[in-house]
């Protein structure tokens, strides 16, 4: 027998977004099913490399980072567990004059969203970071910026939406949706949702959910290649990124050095991404350049994602074009953690207002309308 | 020009204990050059474990009645000559569609294979209990490659626990190399043994080794002491006595400096699982396996198993499984193999497999030693998780799964990456749910199998 659901939301996808979003909206008194395909919160917002990072986002995603950064600090409080959130700065390093020149115009221009970054001189950097192996010429510091602990947070706005009375729906993979009339229906295994409102953060399957009701966009798969060591003396006090995002790494209060290197194997069909030898150990090797005592270090374990990415490399979010009650939150393109916590806020506010404070013009789904259906957006070096 | 189409297919086997060994031996016997891929600088596996060159002692003395089996096997590559590309000291860490990644003198590789046999081995079962990560407190296995391997025993006084016929086996053994044995306990009861002792008998020869070694103790002065409930190790730098409670309850206590414990053996079958193989739980020696059907083939098609890599059946059972193995790769590339050698392979592993399923039956798993282990014992070592933290985290976090349970508490994340501390968290976490092992899943496998080190990308 097929169970069916009637809820004043149902959200396909199950990550920190989504749950987030079930969050605000039980906070608002709707009811809300969450359908996830596997366990929530551990999918690309489970696996990332956990930085929560807005130096070097496009500066329109500015705005939501610099929003949901004032959410972090509380978050351990509302998620009623640790998060190791830390906020350790973000330092992003140039080696080259032109980085340099970057570095310096985006420091300019995130001001203007209130973002106060700091530049440092060479000597600086090298007196901050003594363990530098390459010769930088500079860097930009973003104090405010920091890490958490990415497998965690997922599972814990799971848990708490659950705990408010949202519907969590895991292992419940959606396999079609249309739009009624007077809402949507729904149809997962071994359940059919009815809803007023549907909200699509299903990660890299977000296009082809928005395919369904008519707007065809370019999501490709994207699986960054992570590696993790053993635990070592603390060290790298903050996180790292360089200009060209070759190279990112940061330090857990354990110990463990987590990096990437470049992108993972993938299987589309089944959705899910494999770390390959030749990607791990290049990020080694790049790594270990500007990183020498890593020599001492074993990788214990390299992983890798599965996370939708658009051909600008920002996100879709908002409403549908096509479909009224529709609202779109995916592809994120390797770097939605630290958005997750607003991403939640703004869809709430979407579904009871109809509209938000923060600016998602710019990822508005119709920028593609008019793009021919893409193939694979080129996958360039980011730090995620 | 050369004609890609008529080369020799690339053959790799990964291991090269008795398994590998008669894998390759078969897989040059019909022409082909096989690759052989073996952690160890030396033949033999971890059963027939060689000491290093130089340090070499009577086989007799190391591996006892199986001295001629291990002398073969340890031959069997000096023989083959070249018709083997053996590649000693070389990890295979990663295996991702037909590609293996290699780890060998301080430099990474890669081979591409056409069919790979993974015969990958086995290593000891781990289960905490008080004290277990105490110094001076060893695995049975440990136990005996300080003996085969260094030629030193791991204390004075040595107490030895157990689940399986590796117990009387390893208690002769330090016997004879002059060990004072404190105390012999097999932690499963005693009953079992005689009620699957007909069985035992498919395997005579097998059968009257092990009670020739439990004779050889008992007359010794150490009957191994059947159905222990429980175990404590007291001692804070050093291992001073072991504390353990009888199948009536009792309490007691001997003094002693070291102590082998280990639980049955697991499956090393990491490579199968990065290469993609299908898993099932195997319900008698509770760990996960990957499937193999009777000829060797694993659920890929140009991936094969063989040995105690797939599932725990001892030496003997490798060594034919390596051969039968190898046939039905030759077969599934279409090359002549000899039937009735197949037919009496089989018959012998069909031999093998229902003394196995007796011996199974006679060591039951010893789930009573989890009830027992308190709160604050460790579990995972490496990341300093005690059971306390699984059993809260499992209540608390609903961590109702082994991933969860891993995102949650670091179980599995540490240099072992599960290898020690994995098969006795899902049992917790199980026990904790009540529900079973079955149910909680298995920690899904990244590379590396095993730490490999940053600096040798250089």
């Amino acid at each position: 027998m097929v169970e069916r659901l009637d809820v004043d939301v149902a959200i396909v996808g199950g990550g920190t977004a989504a749950c987030a979003a079930a969050v605000a909206l039980r906070g608002h008194g709707l009811t809300v099913a969450v359908l996830e395909k596997r366990r929530c919160g551990a999918g690309a917002s489970g696996v990332n490399f956990g930085g929560v990072r807005q130096q070097g986002r496009d500066l329109r995603e500015l705005p939501l980072a610099r929003r949901s950064r004032t959410l972090w600090d509380g978050l351990s409080a509302l998620l009623g567990e640790d998060v190791e959130f830390e906020v350790s700065g973000h330092i992003k390093l140039a080696r080259s004059e032109a980085d340099l020149a970057d570095l310096e115009a985006y420091r300019l221009a995130a001001q203007e969203y209130g973002l106060e970054l700091t530049m440092l001189g060479a000597n600086a950097v090298h007196a901050e970071l003594p363990w530098l192996g390459e010769k930088v010429l500079g860097a930009s510091l973003s104090p405010t910026d920091g890490q958490a602990n990415p497998r965690v947070v997922g599972p814990a706005y799971a848990r708490l939406a659950r705990r408010l009375g949202a519907e969590i729906r895991e292992f419940t993979p959606v396999t079609g949706a249309v739009a009624t009339g007077r809402g949507f229906e729904i149809e997962a295994q071994g359940l059919t949702v009815t809803a007023r409102h549907l909200i699509n953060a299903a990660g890299a399957g977000g296009g082809l959910l928005a395919t369904a009701f008519g707007e065809t966009v370019p999501v490709t798969p994207l699986s960054p290649n992570m590696l993790v060591t053993e635990p070592l003396p603390y060290f790298i006090s903050r996180s790292i990124g360089v200009c060209g995002g070759d190279v990112y790494i940061r330090q857990t209060r354990r110990g463990n050095a987590i990096f990437g290197g470049g992108h993972g194997w993938q299987d589309v069909e089944l959705g899910f991404g494999r770390p390959t030898a030749e990607q791990s150990l290049d990020g080694m090797r790049r790594t270990l350049q500007l990183v020498p005592s890593l020599a001492q270090a074993n990788v214990i374990r390299t992983w890798s994602g599965f996370d939708g990415q658009m051909p600008d490399h920002i996100p879709v979010i908002g409403p549908s074009a096509t479909t009224p009650g529709l609202i779109h939150a995916f592809g994120f393109s390797g770097h939605g953690f630290q958005l997750g916590p607003v991403i939640g806020l703004i869809l709430a506010e979407l579904v009871t207002d109809g509209r938000t404070p923060s600016p998602i013009e710019p990822f508005a789904i119709t920028r593609f309308r008019d793009m021919p259906t893409a193939t694979s957006a080129e996958a360039a070096h980011t730090e995620h | 020009m050369l004609d890609v189409a008529k080369r020799d297919p690339a053959i790799v086997v990964v291991g090269a204990g008795p398994a590998g060994l008669r894998a390759v031996e078969t897989l040059a016997a019909a022409g082909l050059r096989p690759i052989l891929i073996d952690e160890a600088p030396r033949p033999g596996g971890q059963i027939y474990r060689q000491p290093p060159v130089g340090a070499e002692r009577p086989a007799r003395d190391l591996y006892g009645f199986e001295a001629p089996k291990a002398v073969a096997l340890h031959r069997l590559l000096d023989r083959l000559g070249d018709r083997v590309d053996h590649r000693p000291d070389t990890l295979a860490w990663s295996l991702l569609e037909n590609r293996l990644d290699l780890l060998s003198a301080g430099s990474f590789d890669q081979i591409d294979f056409d069919r790979v046999i993974l015969a990958t081995g086995a290593m000891d079962r781990v289960l905490p209990f008080a004290g277990w990560t105490t110094p001076g407190v060893f695995t049975l296995g440990a136990a005996q490659i300080a003996l085969k391997a260094q030629g030193v025993a791991i204390g004075r006084r040595v107490a030895l626990v157990g689940a399986g016929p590796l117990l009387p086996l390893v208690a002769h053994q330090y016997l004879k190399a002059g060990a004072e044995i404190a105390a012999v306990l097999d932690v499963t009861p005693l009953a079992p043994k005689i009620r699957h002792g007909l069985g035992l008998a498919w395997q005579p020869a097998t059968l009257l080794k092990g009670l020739w070694y439990t004779a050889h103790i008992t007359l010794a002065g150490h009957p191994i002491r059947f159905g222990v409930k429980s175990l404590r190790v007291e001692g804070g730098a050093r291992v001073e006595a072991l504390v353990w409670t009888d199948g009536r309850g009792r309490e007691h206590r001997v003094a002693c400096d070291a102590v082998g414990a280990s639980f049955g053996l697991r499956s090393e079958a990491q490579l199968a699982d990065l290469a993609g193989c299908r898993f099932t739980f195997d319900a008698v020696t509770r760990q996960w396996q990957p499937e193999r059907d009777p000829e060797g083939r694993s659920s890929r098609a140009d991936v094969y198993l063989a040995g105690d890599g797939a599932a725990i059946g001892g030496a003997d059972v490798a060594e034919l499984a390596g051969e039968r193995t190898a046939l039905t790769l030759l077969a599934d590339l279409g090359r002549p193999v000899d039937a009735s050698r197949v037919a009496l392979l089989d018959r012998r592993l069909a031999r093998q497999r229902r003394f196995r399923a007796a011996l199974e039956a006679a060591y039951p798993f010893p789930g009573h030693l989890l009830d027992a282990v308190p709160d604050d014992e460790m579990v995972c070592r490496c990341e300093g998780i005690t059971v306390g933290r699984l059993r809260d985290t499992a209540k608390v976090r609903e961590a109702h799964e082994m991933n969860r349970l891993k995102a949650f508490t670091r179980i599995g994340m540490g240099r072992c990456q599960g290898r020690v501390c994995g098969q006795a968290a899902a049992e917790i976490l199980a026990r904790t749910l009540a529900s079973e092992p079955a149910a909680v899943g298995r920690l899904r496998g990244n590379p590396p199998v095993k730490p490999i080190p940053v600096k040798e990308t250089l």
